[in-house]
């Protein structure tokens, strides 16, 4: 296939943060989960856990819990504040003051009907969902302490509360507490703490679990407010507790990083009526504090401080070995690294960075000598920050774009899109920021620009895209694209011909509309496919547009007839990919093309990059996968017959995008894990043995 | 093999008023390889020429002070810096004539030791504990010194070492009967502490050496019961730890320690497989403790041993090639030479590459002060088997020697049982060899089973045993002589074939011409059964447990090679031989395939090494790759 030039970039300090809750909606199957940024990301655990939605952090919200009543969602945090998001536009919808100071967490009953909050000032408040809206119901009898965590009886009729040193049990319908279960406090030196009862959970048959600062694991009678077990379980903090649908398993996430499991068993076998919790196995994928935790049907889900979610598949629910049973860490966010943090011009050499607060841009050092593979070439030019963009306001950026000649930049936060103008002569750059905007641009989801730059796309509410028309001195609105779907999702991946013709535009239904450029309408949708479009592309030259699934499939479609796939999409889809190709972890996040030759792909996940050549053979099942190493150890003769389609180079790891510039060499963006994880705070100190 | 050669007194020693005190405090080097700086116990400093055995200088200090340290040599400044009367730091130069004119600094506490070392700043050890780099000490010498050790608990023994921007300094305390390493490390300063497995008889070692070697530190100490054991710290270790660790030790050398344990004793490790030792009785000559000995600790064998005249004062230092030994009235210089074996060099085996860093440094050894008094009134029990008691065993019958002999062995009195036991079995194999009919078979294995025989003390007792085909006797015999010359050992191999024979020690130079005696039958057949022995192991080689009396792999394959080295031309011609020699052909050709392999692996493992030294983590870089 041959050499490649390859810019190896490690500049972009990207620093995911802290996971700071989760709530599993077990009916649609969605996983939301808060950082500490504010921002709320969507994960769709039946599509291979692919994370379908980002709602933009802000810098005044926190979120300390996350709610969900049927399809909506609630936060609340420390800001005082509830909020429900809108999921279709990705944004708040709107937020309300309670009154009772920072709220630590929120929950809903069973039914859907009601909220309740636990409030900084010693209160739990009820709020009445309504269709729209909620509104403030009542207090319940008003408690001397914070409230920290909150757990509703399924009967909805009792809530227990964990407050400090002790639990509260309260009879909603009087709003009276009924029981009062003291927790006691650690011993030596932190007997004079008080200890902080993080979570609680209120079982079916009244049975309270809690989990405190103390590092206790304890299970309480609620009826007679009697401690029934107490299970020490380390010596820092339980921070988190979830419990499984059937009510027979509980998750604790403690302070050193380990998810501890109990389950309701008989001790022995002889008795199989005496059932009680039992501590029963241990896991550890995290390093830091496991703030957040989700028990679902088959997997143990975890987040915390060190950022990465963790799906921890329960390995006694599953028959047999298969895709599903394998451990995964989630830790780069799949969408965003798609277009949303970085952009890349093509032809000027460009790199664009988006962080929540700034965008950066840079310029790819140079080098005129020439090397043999594995060679480091001398850089004649190093690379070069031009720019640092801070955005205004509280909102974060959500998306940004460079046009392919750097000469136009936007970015978009949830309530206003700038445009910037670039002028680049040698070494002086001149930023100018477009002033007059028009007035149907006001937030985007995606946005790019046309291969000429003489036109911006912007993704609107419900799949919709705005046309806006760029000059030297002015930008015009020219028109919407509007879906026949009628489909109210956001649209998460946009891309553009490059004769300009044809624009695509991919939706969390998993829809992907074509639209005329010239005749400003819908040409067709792409047959849809039951995955959702992880990555997709337009050649350059042939205008064969390629999507990638997350569940890793591979579609080509001719243009201009993309109702349908092409010849080698067929035989692929008929032949099946390999497996190998298919039991990888991480969806592929860009597509790219070779200009000089229409057969050739290239895409990318976090572990590899492939070039596909579509002249070659398809592997079979049989046929040595990643077989580069064996490739280079035979001789020119021997080569030809084992070559096959995928091309996978392994040599880059924790890759965040892969691009091919215009003059044929890549650019290969890394964020080395060990980075992130040592721009980390130090975890809790842990006793190791012999020490 | 290793060698003592022709030794050569270096100074006269001054006899102390204490007689457990040792006369010398220290040897140090000084720039000079040639020179040694002698400190005496009491007041002087002397620099010697050691090949000239002339003194070129010497300073004392005042009637009435004391040194309380060996003098060292400031490599970096050129300067001698000794402690008097543990405070008073000294420091003067080669041309200074008195002592008492040269720079002084008195320090707050007391001083333990000064060490240096070419290529290191010398550092000044408390007494508790604390270490100070010597410059920074005088230029603030009143500065306050912490303490490290507890109450009780003071050092024994110490001694740095410098190696490739690593410095450590070493101590070993003792409180109440347990003993500790501490492993100070500087820039950046770590202390970690390490308690010293506990020997049952609740003894403290006697002596201490320490090493670095392949980038650990390794510690080699002496126990009076005659045990060298090693412990191996890693010199980059996990600085983070913090507490006492305990420190695992392996027994590397069992040195025969005749009567009674030992007294002033000293090990020093020479290079990874030999020790020397010095106070310890050489196993065929007298049961004396005063000998010189090298030891083999990879094949257990002596390599070399030499009598020292008069009192061992259990110190023992090593320099260049040389080894110092304090004696009698006498500083001894003795030069050795240690060589791996042929064989092991052939075979490949205890290949050490990381070596450079070693090569550069002294060792150094001394007791200290460690004085543990021995019974010495051995030499005066009245050794009476021949005057006081009746004497059957020269004229009576078998059973009356037997209950002669039954008699002695349970008296039990292991001090005076040495000599008599020797005596009686000499006098038994003389007879038996005199009368064919005298054969006490029974009373002769109860003699061996004291363990107070060896080889040399009644040389007819082996090749009797063989005689009267005694195989037991014999079995015994090579279990619990150390010293069995190389033809016998031979001359057992052509009557039996034995694990045992393969254990005793031997040195292959001698052995080859002896092994040629045997005839083609009887190596044959001795190649079957170690190659039986072989195949037997090879299986389980890692259910084999060191108290098992079975030869190690290696032993076996010496013997193989010895064997073949000894009779491959005749083995070749015999006919019978040609299966087994066939089949040790593949075997080699196997093995030779596997290091072949290896060695592959070696050098890409190396490579990948190389990979990843250069794999520095750079913000950009622009890198060719190559797709097929």
């Amino acid at each position: 296939m041959g050499e490649f030039k390859v810019h190896r970039v490690r500049f972009f300090d990207y620093m995911p943060t802290a996971i700071r809750a989760m709530a599993f909606n077990a009916h649609t199957e969605r996983l939301a989960l808060a950082r500490m940024d504010g921002s709320v990301e969507i994960f769709n655990f039946t599509d291979h856990y692919f994370q379908e939605k980002v709602i933009p952090g802000k810098d005044s919200r926190s979120i300390e819990s996350l709610c969900w009543v049927g399809g909506r969602l609630f936060s609340a945090g420390l800001n005082g504040e509830i909020a429900e998001y809108d999921l279709e536009n990705l944004r708040p919808k709107y937020s309300l003051e309670a009154y009772g100071g920072p709220i630590w967490t929120i929950i809903s009953n069973t039914q859907g009907t009601q909220l309740a909050i636990g409030c900084e000032d010693g209160t739990v408040k009820l709020f009445e969902v309504l269709e729209e809206h909620i509104q403030f119901e009542r207090n319940l009898d008003r408690q001397k302490g914070r409230i920290i965590s909150l757990s509703w009886h399924p009967s909805g009729t009792h809530i227990a509360a964990g407050m400090m040193d002790m639990i509260r049990v309260f009879d909603v319908p009087t709003g009276h507490a009924v029981q009062r279960l003291l927790v006691d406090r650690g011993f030596g030196g932190s007997k004079s703490r008080e200890t902080v009862v993080w979570s609680v959970a209120f079982l079916s048959d009244h049975t309270v679990v809690s989990g405190d600062s103390a590092g206790k694991v304890q299970v309480w009678d609620g009826h007679t407010g009697t401690l029934v077990k107490t299970h020490l379980v380390t010596k820092w903090d339980v921070l988190a507790l979830s419990v499984s649908k059937d009510e027979s398993s509980v998750v604790a996430g403690t302070s050193e990083g380990t998810v501890i499991q109990f389950q309701f068993i008989a001790p022995t076998l002889h008795q199989q009526q005496d059932k009680e919790w039992v501590r029963t196995r241990t896991f550890k994928n995290h390093t830091h504090d496991v703030r957040a935790l989700a028990e679902i049907e088959t997997a143990i889900v975890s987040g915390g401080m060190d950022t990465h979610l963790v799906v921890r598949p329960l390995l006694e629910k599953f028959d047999e070995k298969s895709h599903a049973s394998g451990l995964r860490k989630i830790h780069f966010p799949h969408v965003i690294a798609n277009n949303i943090n970085l952009s890349c011009a093509k032809k000027a050499g460009l790199l664009l960075f988006q962080f929540p607060g700034q965008l950066e841009l840079w310029r790819l050092g140079d080098s005129d000598e020439h090397g043999k593979p594995g060679d480091r070439l001398p850089l004649k030019r190093k690379p070069e920050k031009l720019l640092l963009l801070k955005r205004k306001g509280e909102d974060h950026i959500c998306c940004s774009a460079l046009s392919s000649c750097g000469g136009w930049l936007a970015y978009s936060t949830v309530s206003s899109v700038r445009i910037y103008r670039l002028q680049t002569d040698n070494n002086n750059i001149s930023i100018t920021k477009v002033s007059k905007l028009p007035k149907a641009l006001h937030s985007a989801h995606q946005l790019c620009f046309s291969s000429d730059s003489s036109k911006m796309f912007a993704a609107s509410s419900q799949s919709s895209v705005l046309v806006i028309a760029l000059t030297q001195s002015e930008c015009k609105y020219v028109h919407t694209l509007k879906p026949k779907s009628g489909s109210r999702q956001p649209i998460h991946l946009m891309t553009t011909s490059g004769d300009g013709k044809w624009l695509a535009a991919a939706n969390s239904d998993c829809e992907i509309h074509v639209y005329n450029l010239q005749k400003l309408k819908l040409h067709c949708i792409v047959p849809v496919y039951g995955s959702c479009p992880s990555a997709m592309g337009i050649h350059p030259t042939t205008n064969n547009m390629t999507v990638v699934h997350a569940d890793q499939q591979v579609n080509t479609m001719p243009s201009p007839h993309i109702k349908q796939y092409t010849d080698w999409s067929r035989k692929l889809q008929k032949q099946g990919l390999h497996n190998v190709w298919l039991d990888r972890d991480t969806p592929v996040t860009h597509v790219t093309f070779n200009s000089k030759n229409p057969n050739q792909v290239v895409l990318h996940d976090m572990h590899m990059f492939c070039i596909i050549d579509q002249s070659l053979p398809l592997p079979d099942q049989k046929t040595q996968f990643y077989n580069q190493m064996t490739l280079r150890s035979l001789s020119e003769q021997e080569r030809p017959s084992h070559l096959h389609a995928f091309k996978i180079c392994k040599t880059f790891q924790d890759l965040l995008c892969v691009s091919l510039l215009d003059d044929q060499s890549l650019v290969v963006v890394e964020r080395p894990l060990l980075a992130i994880t040592s721009q980390l705070p130090a975890p809790v100190r842990q006793k190791k043995f012999a020490t | 093999m290793a060698a003592l050669y022709e030794g050569f007194t270096l100074c006269g020693l001054v006899q102390t008023q204490n007689a457990s005190d040792s006369p010398i405090q220290g040897i140090e080097l000084d720039g000079d390889s040639d020179h040694a700086v002698v400190t005496d116990s009491t007041r002087s400093v002397t620099l010697y020429k050691v090949s000239d055995q002339k003194p070129l200088g010497s300073w004392t200090v005042k009637q009435g002070q004391l040194l309380t340290c060996p003098a060292v040599f400031n490599f970096q400044t050129k300067e001698y810096v000794v402690v008097s009367d543990n405070k008073v730091i000294r420091v003067w130069k080669d041309e200074d004539l008195n002592l008492d004119k040269a720079f002084k600094a008195t320090v707050t506490a007391d001083v333990w030791r000064v060490h240096s070392a070419p290529g290191g700043e010398p550092v000044v050890l408390f007494q508790r504990g604390a270490v100070r780099f010597l410059d920074s000490l005088l230029s603030a010498p009143q500065q306050p010194v912490e303490d490290v050790l507890s109450e009780e608990e003071v050092i024994r023994w110490s001694t740095n070492i410098v190696a490739e921007e690593q410095h450590f300094v070493l101590f070993t305390t003792e409180q109440k009967g347990e003993c500790c390493l501490y492993v100070q490390r500087l820039n950046p300063n770590t202390l970690q502490k390490y308690r010293l497995e506990r020997e049952d008889s609740g003894a403290s070692p006697l002596s201490f050496s320490a090493s670095l070697q392949d980038k650990h530190l390794n510690l080699l100490y002496l126990y009076p019961n005659g045990c060298v054991y090693q412990s191996v710290v890693a010199a980059r270790g996990y600085v983070g730890l913090e507490g006492v660790q305990a420190l695992p030790r392996s027994l590397r050398l069992m040195v025969p320690v005749g009567e009674g344990e030992l007294g002033a004793a000293s090990a020093v490790a020479l290079d990874e497989a030999h020790v020397a030792v010095v106070g310890v009785p050489h196993p065929s000559a007298r049961t004396g403790k005063d000998f010189l000995c090298i030891w083999n600790t990879n094949f257990q064998t002596l390599q070399a041993g030499k009598e020292m005249a008069g009192r061992i004062h259990g110190q023992v230092w090593c320099y260049l090639g040389k080894l110092f030994v304090s004696h009698g009235k006498a500083l001894s210089v003795i030069p050795y030479e240690c060589q791996k074996s042929s064989l092991a060099s052939a075979l490949g085996k205890l290949r050490h590459t990381g070596l450079a860093g070693n090569a550069a440094l002294p060792h150094g050894t001394s007791t200290g002060r460690i004085s543990i008094k021995c019974n010495c009134s051995q030499r005066n029990v009245k050794l009476g088997v021949n005057c006081v008691q009746p004497q059957p065993h020269q004229t009576g019958p078998v059973d009356e020697v037997q209950r002669e002999v039954e008699a002695l062995v349970s008296r039990g009195d292991a001090q005076d049982l040495q000599l008599s036991v020797g005596q009686l079995a000499c006098h038994l194999v003389a007879r038996s060899q005199a009368e064919t009919a005298f054969y006490t078979p029974v009373a002769l294995a109860q003699l061996v089973q004291t363990q107070f025989l060896c080889h040399s003390v009644c040389p007819g007792l082996l090749l009797l045993s063989l005689e009267h085909k005694d195989y037991f006797l014999c079995q015994l015999c090579l279990q619990l002589f150390p010293d069995i010359p190389e033809v016998v050992t031979c001359a057992c191999l052509k009557t039996f074939i034995s694990n045992e024979v393969l254990q005793t020690p031997y040195s292959d130079n001698f052995l080859l011409p002896h092994l040629k005696d045997l005839d083609t039958q009887q190596v044959i057949l001795f190649l079957q059964y170690l190659q039986f022995v072989y195949l037997k192991y090879s299986q389980d080689v890692y259910t084999q447990t060191p108290g098992l009396r079975s030869p190690t792999m290696t032993q076996i394959i010496d013997w193989v090679c010895l064997l073949l080295d000894a009779h491959f031309t005749v083995l070749v011609m015999a006919p019978d031989a040609k299966g087994l020699l066939s089949n040790l052909q593949s075997f080699v050709k196997s093995q030779v395939k596997l290091f072949s392999e290896l060695g592959k692996i070696e050098s890409s493992l190396q490579e990948l090494h190389k990979m990843k030294l250069s794999k520095d983590i750079s913000q950009y870089s622009i890198e060719v790759i190559e797709l097929f």
